[in-house]
């Protein structure tokens, strides 16, 4: 069964409905959210719309079983006007569910600023005024946790100043060290007049059949806690990719420019573990405690005045913070990490259009009156007020880098330098070609759509060919739509195999053969992709930057012919599966 | 035996422990169906509390009750007699420790029994099942001057 609440901000009014049919066909969180996308949101609408929904989706596993946390958000996405779609963990799956609510839907615009706070059947939209316009989104968490009660199983989401001012990259913060981080759903909150959510409720849900149910749970809490598959996250976290990158030749340095970094060493997940990480936490129902937070110690005046912060850190913020800006100073990668999160932006966005800055910069795209400051790899000082600059739009220059790379090089030239496909800057990783047809391939153009950066490195020493490629990809990416509508965690996808996956969900009272997991992935990416297509999504007409085509990879440089070749082979691919459909 | 929060600073808030509680006793997944509870004091980036029943060796909540729905256990903590209590809520405003003592919808307390099934999905050790030692005589000698 699927509970749904909807709520409209500008009727200031809400409503359940059960929608049976939709868990049934497409279980839950992406598949779920995304089908739900498709009869919500306007064809053609602009993203800042009332009418562009927020969808926020867990499944019928979140929270139930080991590493099962997440919760998908679906909306139209204000950088890339065609599919949102963002995972966050903390405690919004557990809560939602034990509020009775399988998915949210948000539309309209309140008037004023405006918070929505649910109690089980309870919702409301309260007044945000004072919250509003506040520097950090740290504070706006603290107030809500004083006025709103449920410690301990309540979720609160919030944005910041970036959001508020609709920087198209600005991010939604949950639970504090958790985000809805890519593809701008801050700013589709901020263009509700929409501070804050908070969720919690006293529902409990019952196992018909607890023994079956705790041994499958038992199971994989073992394989979670006492083997070595989850040893990665729980150990260094993803931070641990630096040195592995470093060493392979596949770790984007100064915006795409190398693919090495000197003394990367110093920004890697062991000297972070050593010296900056104060401690790890978990989103509720994981034992892993993959979330590590960096103390950041900072002299403010002299006389030994200091305070001290606490800032998740994880390889994407260091990649755009770190490497991808030339800076080896780990304190100084923290820093940045900490201004990008109080005010509320995507952190590889950021990064990468910080990357792009420079380039334009030097290059004589933009000049420092453009600018207003010194902007060098490896100089930390620049970026550090260039942050604040996007979040508050100041000035004309940055007014524009915060709607799109695109509008900005349309403006101002330097499209060379651009590391972005379909107009969303990519991950950290410079692993080959299965990377970049994977980013421009993927539904929301994430590494995370099909771990592109993962196929490079399965192949690497073996020859194969493109379309190869394109077909692992392909698969991966119809794998993960099953995973992300359980919704698992994605650190997780070794443990949840198929085979696991009926049990579990058998074991919850699902019944859910794997062909019939495989045609559910298989549908959610074609409603997906019905989406993007709907929205004028043409993948014909993607092109990719010189600068990613020219970054050297372990793969060498990777050639435009065969990238072209990549892309006409996956249309054919697709073409043939939507004639299967029909 | 009794549970013994021995780690406090180690809590990571999986949560896994309220689950194991929710899902062996009540045969729920819930947050508040479980005798302990795991919530954070000023946020995330502030500490986690382990709300849960201490074993106290002669318990305020035992003693608050009038009924004698709650009467002292074998090796610390209490015993219920669901039948007896009226729901006074006086068991839960004698103990010291907040979320400690909560009630289910019928109005009766849930009482840890001292099982220890949450210490068992505690991945770093926070809660622990040990031998509680009895109290010793306190005694008090006058000292020489």
């Amino acid at each position: 069964m699927a509970r749904i609440l909807y709520i409209n901000l500008t009727k200031r009014e809400h409503f359940f409905v059960d929608r049976h049919d939709l868990s049934e066909k497409y279980i839950g969180g992406v598949g779920v959210a995304s089908k739900l996308l498709l009869e919500e949101c306007p064809q053609g609408i602009a993203p800042f719309s009332p009418d562009n929904p927020i969808i926020l989706a867990t499944g019928p596993m979140t929270g139930m079983f080991p590493v099962i946390t997440k919760t998908v958000a679906c909306f139209k996405s204000p950088l890339t006007n065609e599919y949102g779609e963002s995972h966050a963990g903390g405690r919004l799956g557990a809560a939602m569910r034990w509020a009775g609510l399988d998915a949210i839907v948000v539309k309209g615009k309140a008037n004023r600023p405006a918070y929505i706070s649910i109690h089980d059947s309870e919702v409301k939209v309260k007044n945000a005024e004072t919250l509003w316009g506040m520097s950090s989104i740290r504070t706006v968490g603290r107030i809500l946790r004083e006025v709103e009660p449920g410690a301990g199983r309540r979720s609160i989401l919030r944005i910041g100043r970036a959001g508020e001012n609709l920087v198209r990259y600005a991010c939604v913060n949950v639970d504090t060290v958790r985000h809805f981080g890519r593809l701008g759903l801050g700013a589709v909150f901020g263009s509700k007049n929409l501070k804050a959510m908070v969720i919690e409720g006293t529902n409990d849900l019952f196992f018909k059949d607890v023994k079956k149910y705790s041994k499958v749970y038992d199971e994989i809490f073992g394989i979670v806690c006492k083997t070595k598959e989850m040893q990665k996250y729980h150990d260094l976290g993803t931070a641990s990719n630096v040195i592995p990158l470093n060493a392979m030749g596949a770790l984007p340095t100064r915006n795409f420019s190398s693919n090495t970094l000197e003394n990367a060493e110093r920004i890697s997940g062991e000297h972070f573990a050593e010296h900056y990480l104060a401690r790890k936490t978990a989103c509720v129902g994981c034992p892993v405690g993959c979330i590590h937070v960096g103390w950041l110690r900072e002299q403010f005046a002299d006389e030994h005045e200091y305070f001290t912060v606490y800032t998740p850190y994880d390889y994407e913020p260091i990649y755009a913070f770190g490497n991808n800006l030339g800076i080896s100073d780990p304190h100084e990668v923290l820093r940045l990490i900490e201004r990008c999160e109080v005010f509320g932006l995507d952190a590889i966005t950021t990064g990468v259009y910080l990357g792009w800055l420079t380039d334009a910069l030097s290059n004589g795209v933009v000049t420092t009156k453009d600018t207003g400051l010194e902007l060098k790899f490896g100089e930390s000082e620049g970026y550090y007020h260039a942050i604040e600059k996007i979040a508050e739009r100041d000035g004309e220059l940055y007014d524009t880098l915060a709607d799109s790379l695109d509008s900005t090089v349309k403006k101002y030239g330097g499209e060379p330098f651009t590391s972005q496909t379909a107009g969303h800057p990519i991950a950290g990783y410079a692993t080959g070609i299965a990377n970049i047809l994977g980013h421009t391939f993927g539904a929301r153009h994430s590494h995370l759509d099909n771990a592109g950066y993962s196929i490079d490195q399965k192949l690497a020493g073996k020859s194969f060919t493109v379309e190869e490629v394109v077909d692992m990809i392909i698969s991966e990416e119809e794998f993960r739509q099953v995973l992300t509508s359980l919704v698992a965690c994605l650190f997780a996808r070794k443990i949840y195999t198929e085979d696991r996956i009926v049990a579990c969900l058998d074991s919850i009272g699902i019944s859910k053969s794997k062909e019939e997991l495989q045609k559910i992935g298989k549908e959610i990416m074609a409603n997906k992709n019905a989406f993007k297509k709907r929205e004028g999504f043409d993948i014909s007409k993607v092109k990719i930057s010189q600068r990613l085509l020219d970054c050297p990879t372990p793969q060498g440089k990777l050639s435009q012919e065969d990238i072209r070749k990549g892309i006409d082979y996956y249309i054919k691919r697709m073409e043939n599966i939507a004639k299967k459909a029909e | 035996m009794r549970l013994a929060v021995v780690n406090l600073d180690r809590c990571i808030g999986c949560e896994s422990c309220v689950l194991a509680c929710s899902r062996t006793w009540y045969h729920a997944f819930s947050y508040d169906l479980s005798r302990i509870q795991i919530r954070t004091a000023g946020g995330i980036e502030g500490r986690f509390v382990v709300a849960v029943c201490r074993a106290c060796s002669d318990p305020p909540c035992a003693r608050s009750c009038r009924t004698g729905a709650l009467t002292p256990r074998k090796g610390g903590g209490v015993i219920l007699k669901p039948e007896l209590c009226d729901s006074c809520g006086l068991c839960q405003k004698s103990c010291i420790i907040q979320g400690a003592v909560r009630y289910d919808d019928s109005g009766k307390p849930l009482i840890c029994k001292h099982c220890g099934i949450c210490a068992k999905y505690c991945p770093h050790e926070v809660i622990k099942l040990e031998k509680i030692k009895e109290p010793e005589e306190v005694e008090v000698e006058p000292k020489e001057v």
